[in-house]
């Protein structure tokens, strides 16, 4: 089975969520228009990253009656797509969220579990914990999202895969950082290393959308990558500029790889649940 | 001595396309197309020229000369040629008469109280040209300068934006090479031209090659002043800096508010500059 899948790897506009549900319709428009069966947007791509006391300005809740989502959801007819957004629940509590949104229907929709507050990250101050990490199931197989620092944490894509699933797509609004002699800065090469690795450890697609443009003095460095499950690089944005990846991947690539390299299989789950249980009871 | 290996080199193509691509979004963001540059003719500030030429087209840039009579020949020769090289615009405007109206008022006043004087009034006319000009000041401070506080709080350190403020004096040195920047700015000793004869390494007692290496361990690799000693940097060298650091901490901020409500500037009322662009 072959997936068109489309990388939007855009700039944002700080706290304007009118101006990017914009460009969400417009790339929309145009992935469907060029073959895409899939879009993955970055990280907080409707609201913008450094939102602040912006936070409960512009949060929505991912349904048919809200204005932002209602033409998402009418658009979700024509291409499934991942968005990102500031999710309210009904307790008033707001999370770093990305929806899967396809058929007009909400699939699915991921808080983001780890909440850098450190160095120049603060997202523990503005935001609450999510705190579930589940696959769920499309028309292209299960699918696991997970949102920047989720996967800086090795356990979320473990979880996922071991939830089944076999498409990873990691959204990211990551700031360049760690200038030294290199052509690539050190955030965007680290990123890098471990998307390959996940690719490799669960002989799984990794698809990554990181956004691009800069807010203050931070600038987001994009090179949005798919990685198939031999840990090959399948397809690559450029660094710090706006641009529509549409990149075929062959789903049936899972079948070779995982014939030849049986890591799932030989997976012993029990045996981590038994240690894990072991390591935390004993602490 | 270990510290010898520390590298401070950088890739100059990803800071060109970092810092090109920031002027351009912070100046547009906020409503302009123009940029305006006090050009010393000193390093930073011809870098920073270039750069903003860069990012903005050089007939959106104006280069400002603004000399002081004591002021070196050299440096209005070296910002013209930095004018003549981009072909940004330019404006000459001369501050002795200016300074001097305050200066001579009181005949015992301190160098220190006059190169304050001299810079503050260049932020005067920086931020007057760039409301004629309809643009944006683009700022010169390196994080060198930044660290150790060797500015002046208003004068030099103003600005709108600063493309220069996270890369020490010797990364500027070596970006400066590589964008271009005429060999004779970039060999003569980096100075603030406030009085004849003075340079930043003579006034700080220091090389900028020796403290960007103390300050990269301290600063970049969170160093404590212990390790910079083992790693071969004398011991009172390390106190001094981190001291200089320090004491200068107020001129990095902004100043602080009383705290007396609930929701107050600078605490718990926090947006980026950016908000809603």
């Amino acid at each position: 089975m072959k997936l068109n899948i489309a990388l939007a790897q855009i700039n944002t506009h700080l706290g304007d969520v009118q101006a990017n549900l914009a460009k969400h319709l417009e790339l929309l428009h145009e992935a469907q228009t060029s073959g895409a069966d899939l879009i993955v947007f970055p990280e907080l791509s409707l609201t913008g990253y450094g939102l602040q006391d912006l936070v409960p300005g512009v949060a929505h809740r991912a349904s048919t009656d809200d204005p932002v989502f209602a033409p998402l959801l009418e658009a979700s007819h024509k291409i499934d797509m991942v968005v990102g957004f500031v999710d309210e629940d009904t307790r008033h509590r707001f999370f770093i969220a990305s929806a899967y949104l396809s058929g007009g229907q909400v699939v699915h929709i991921h808080h983001k579990v780890y909440l850098p507050t450190y160095g120049l990250f603060d997202e523990g101050r503005f935001f609450a914990w999510g705190d579930s990490v589940s696959a769920f199931d499309t028309k292209f197989g299960r699918i696991g999202i997970l949102i920047c620092e989720d996967f800086w944490h090795a356990s979320p894509p473990y979880l996922l895969w071991l939830d089944g699933a076999d498409l990873f797509l990691l959204t990211s609004a990551s700031p360049g950082r760690g200038l030294n002699q290199q052509p690539v800065l050190e955030s965007a090469r680290w990123v890098d290393d471990i998307n390959r690795a996940y690719a490799c450890l669960f002989t799984s697609f990794v698809v990554h959308t990181n956004r691009v443009g800069y807010e203050d003095g931070l600038n987001f460095w994009g090179g949005s990558t798919i990685y198939d499950p031999n840990g090959f690089l399948l397809s690559k944005g450029p660094y710090h500029e706006e641009t529509l990846i549409i990149s075929e991947i062959d789903l049936n690539q899972l079948h070779r790889t995982r014939a030849r390299l049986p890591l799932l299989r030989d997976e012993r789950t029990a045996l981590v649940l038994r240690e894990m249980r072991r390591i935390v009871e004993d602490k | 001595m270990e510290h010898n290996k520390i590298d401070l080199t950088i890739n100059s193509e990803v800071v060109q396309q970092i810092l090109v691509g920031f002027i351009r979004s912070e100046i547009s963001r906020a409503g302009f197309t123009r940029a305006v540059v006090n050009l010393s003719g000193g390093l930073d500030s011809s870098l920073s020229c270039y750069l903003a030429a860069e990012a903005m087209g050089a007939e959106n840039v104006l280069a400002l000369r603004l000399p002081y009579k004591s002021s070196a020949p050299e440096s209005l020769e070296h910002a013209q040629m930095v004018i003549e090289a981009l072909g940004v615009q330019s404006l000459t405007i001369p501050i002795t008469d200016m300074a001097d109206a305050l200066i001579q008022r009181f005949p015992d006043m301190s160098r220190v109280r006059q190169g304050n004087i001299m810079a503050r009034l260049r932020m005067i006319i920086l931020y007057d040209q760039t409301e004629a000009f309809h643009g944006l000041a683009v700022g010169t401070g390196n994080k060198t300068e930044i660290l150790l506080g060797y500015t002046t709080l208003y004068g030099d350190a103003a600005c709108a934006i600063n493309p220069l403020g996270d890369l020490y004096k010797t990364q500027i040195r070596q970006l400066a090479r590589e964008i271009g920047i005429p060999a004779a700015i970039i060999s003569k000793a980096p100075t603030a031209d406030l009085w004849s004869g003075q340079t930043d390494e003579g006034e700080l007692g220091f090389t900028y090659d020796e403290v960007d290496q103390l300050l990269f361990l301290l600063v970049d690799q969170r160093y404590k002043p212990e390790e910079c000693v083992q790693a071969g940097f004398g011991e009172s060298f390390v106190r001094a800096v981190i001291d200089k650091v320090r004491r200068n901490h107020f001129k990095r901020v902004m100043p602080p508010i009383a705290k007396l409500s609930n929701r107050t500037v600078g605490y718990d009322f926090l947006y980026l500059r950016d908000w809603g662009t």
